[in-house]
């Protein structure tokens, strides 16, 4: 193994409850939505790092809360040495500058009365020494050439550019601080097969061109699988299993990353015969009021009483050298 | 646990006698038994629907072959268009495409292609204006849907050919509960009583697996999840056992785990009832798993129409290759994905031409002048519209 170079990110025990009230005058707090409970990861330098699970998994609010857009419950959440989570106003608006975001929907994250060039442009403002402001304009034509596209756009308005256009535009938006971590949340998500291998590809340049590492969000398996580096799995607030994108997609030991792989359906009308789906049964628990023990347990097939009394911890297992939050892990491959 | 899908026995039939290529007998398993959907075998007195289907299952979906020329449901040469302020918006360019009983056509494409104006069209729901219908027929069973009587439309509409939405919390009225939903056409329709349709309710949830019918009976949607959200919708389109069941997007909204049960319902109860399924849709990976034939749109043309074995190992047309050149696979990480140049046309100013010659990779100056027809390849039932024989863009691209 080659020594790995310093986590850039590095979050621990990540917590963000949103509290549920009742009482208009006096209100009172009577539980809470346990959106991210107790999320711990590194990413290094140049790598991407691929965030999967169901909607209500909490992938999103741990955007936000790295983002600092929600403020975290508990936990620590380290960039370049520097708690993010226990930051001031001032500081934590410098730091930003390293970690940028580019929003799921291209079409309400682009304000609709600003040019191409303000959008973009607009980080300079807040960050008047990134470029002065005699060369603003420059600075905007190449990070729009950057992205693909044409600098003479920039006088346009959102309105007159398609979904994947727009998107470049939300990554020129967030390359403009020339930051060393992008979070991507769901960036592809809203885009058509073929324009989205566009941008799949663009992000792919722009690692290789600018060293940056991603936290790429996106409940797609497929396009995951394809940019990711390492990926962590994540249910109900807690990530079940952690690896490099081989040992999570071709030795998962998770029985819940074993259902969702073999859900995803495969663009090869021949596998239709030998493809075995695990079926789950059933919905994802409230996160208001997650199962005891394992979360997963109510929809396993595996589960033991053990799995409702004491909760399997992230851990290295004995059947593969990765992580996984499963008492009764083992091997088994459902991608044919 | 494990599951696997039902089986598409009913894909048999292409290419049979064609002695060229490969079987499409193969890939498709025969279980000799049908799956048991539940509820099914229960006694179904009082269940005084006009078709007897209901009451004597079916041992296994048959395609019925219909004589020469005429199919279930036969759309031919379909022009819609939208009047926009910026202009004519040519939507649906000549579309045709036909189902037969217990068949699944998947109708390909991406946003804008033209793929869910011709579904409403076909059932009778586009808003007429902004959209107006050129020309083009809709035969079901040999009668046009797009010139019948609006009291016909209305029988035929629900009764006969039935829809199911993407967005499931959209298309439920919010106000009413599940049951009431789903048995309102019987109750308007076929004069069902209360009590009746009450009872009716329960056994179209269960049908499509609803856990404790009888007590969510009375819920409303916001109480269910997604999935579920989505077989409510179900129960209610298929309440009039109608024989065509258009389905539109009707997983995008869902995650992989719900859309995987989903889709095997659909495809479960297609088999039982003997529908005819149109699956409308961009994702490659649902297509492949459970159409037999697929048809593919571009800027409202019908671009390439095949069944799914060969759309999939020999696609024709440059698009359709394309298409599945840019999906990532789950298999194989790779370096850098195909991806098909710039964005599908404005269909106020769709290019002259082959629509899309802009973005092709093999596009000759013939291209841009003539709007290639769409031609049958080789054996019966596939065709592409492309200048180029699929043989000569595999000679150019080596």
């Amino acid at each position: 193994m080659p020594v790995m170079p310093e986590p850039i990110l590095r979050v621990e025990n990540a917590v963000k409850h949103f509290p549920i009230t009742r009482g208009v005058v006096v209100p009172r707090k009577i539980g809470a939505v346990k959106a991210v409970d107790g999320v711990s990861f590194d990413l290094r330098p140049g790598e991407t790092l691929g965030l999967v699970g169901e909607s209500g998994c909490g992938k999103s609010t741990l955007a936000k809360l790295l983002m600092r857009l929600e403020s975290p419950t508990a936990g620590r959440a380290f960039l370049k040495g520097h708690d993010l989570f226990r930051m001031r106003a001032g500081d934590l608006r410098r730091l930003r500058r390293s970690m940028q975001m580019v929003m799921q929907d291209p079409y309400t994250s682009l304000n609709p009365r600003m040019t191409v060039a303000d959008i973009v442009g607009e980080p300079f403002e807040i960050h008047p020494d990134a470029a002065p402001p005699g060369n603003r304009d420059r600075a905007v034509r190449e990070l729009l050439e950057q992205v693909g596209l044409s600098p003479e756009h920039a006088n346009r308005y959102p309105h007159q550019f398609s979904g994947g256009q727009r998107q470049r535009i939300g990554i020129a938006r967030a390359l403009a601080l020339r930051p060393e971590v992008i979070i991507c949340d769901e960036p592809v998500s809203a885009l058509d097969v073929s324009v989205q291998a566009q941008v799949v590809n663009l992000l792919e340049r722009l690692q290789d061109e600018l060293g940056l590492a991603y936290i790429f969000i996106a409940h797609d398996l497929s396009v995951v699988r394809h940019i990711s580096d390492r990926i962590a799995v994540m249910y109900l607030g807690r990530i079940v299993e952690t690896g490099t994108a081989d040992q999570v997609y071709l030795r998962p030991t998770h029985p819940y990353t074993q259902a969702l792989l073999s859900a995803v359906p495969v663009p090869d009308p021949t596998a239709r015969a030998r493809r075995q789906i695990i079926r789950l049964s059933g919905d994802v628990p409230s996160p208001a009021d997650p199962p005891s023990g394992c979360r997963f347990r109510t929809r396993c097939w595996k589960a033991q009483p053990r799995c409702a009394s004491e909760e399997p911890p992230l851990s290295q297992r004995a059947v593969d050298p990765h992580p996984s939050a499963c008492h009764y892990a083992e091997l088994h491959q459902v991608i044919a | 646990m494990t599951y696997q899908y039902p089986s598409h026995g009913q894909g048999q039939g292409y290419g049979q006698g064609s002695g060229q290529g490969q079987s499409y007998g193969h890939g498709y398993p025969d279980s000799p038994t049908a799956p048991v959907v539940a509820g099914w075998n229960d006694d179904r007195t009082g269940w005084d629907t006009p078709t007897a289907a209901w009451s004597t299952p079916p041992t296994r979906a048959r395609v019925e072959r219909p004589r020469s020329g005429e199919h279930l449901l036969d759309v031919r040469d379909l022009w819609i268009e939208f009047a926009t302020r910026d202009g004519v918006a040519r939507v649906v360019n000549g579309v045709s495409f036909h189902v037969d009983p217990g068949e699944t056509l998947a109708i390909l494409g991406e946003s804008g292609s033209g793929k869910s104006v011709t579904a409403q069209a076909v059932l009778g729901i586009l808003d007429t204006p902004p959209a107006v219908v050129r020309s083009g027929q809709a035969l079901f069973s040999g009668e046009d849907l797009l010139t019948m009587t609006p009291e016909r439309r209305r029988q035929v509409r629900g009764q006969e050919i039935a829809m199911v939405f993407q967005d499931a919390l959209s298309a439920l009225n919010p106000v009413y509960p599940v049951g009431w939903q789903i048995t309102e056409a019987l109750r308007s329709r076929r004069g069902v009583s209360k009590a009746e349709a009450r009872r009716r309710a329960v056994e179209m949830m269960d049908l499509v697996q609803i856990p404790a019918a009888a007590q969510r009976i009375d819920d409303y949607p916001h109480q269910f999840s997604g999935g579920m959200r989505q077989r409510v919708m179900i129960a209610m389109a298929l309440a009039m056992r109608p024989k065509v069941l258009i389905a539109d997007e009707p997983t995008t909204a869902l995650d992989v785990t719900v859309q995987a049960q989903i889709m095997d319902l659909l495809a479960t109860l297609r088999a039982e009832l003997e529908m005819a399924l149109i699956l409308i849709t961009h994702d490659l990976g649902v297509v492949a798993d459970v159409a037999d034939r697929i048809t593919v749109m571009y800027a409202g043309r019908v671009v390439e129409h095949a069944d799914v074995h060969t759309l999939y190992g020999a696609p024709a047309h440059p698009y359709t290759r394309g298409l599945l050149a840019s999906v990532p696979r789950l298999e194989r990480r790779g370096q850098g994905l195909h991806s098909i140049s710039g964005t599908p046309p404005n269909p106020v100013a769709i290019p002259a031409g082959c629509a899309f010659h802009p973005r092709c990779p093999y596009a000759q100056q013939m291209c841009r002048m003539t709007e290639p027809t769409l031609l049958r390849i080789g054996r019966l039932d596939r065709a592409s519209a492309c200048h180029f024989p699929p043989e000569a863009l595999d000679a150019r691209h080596a």
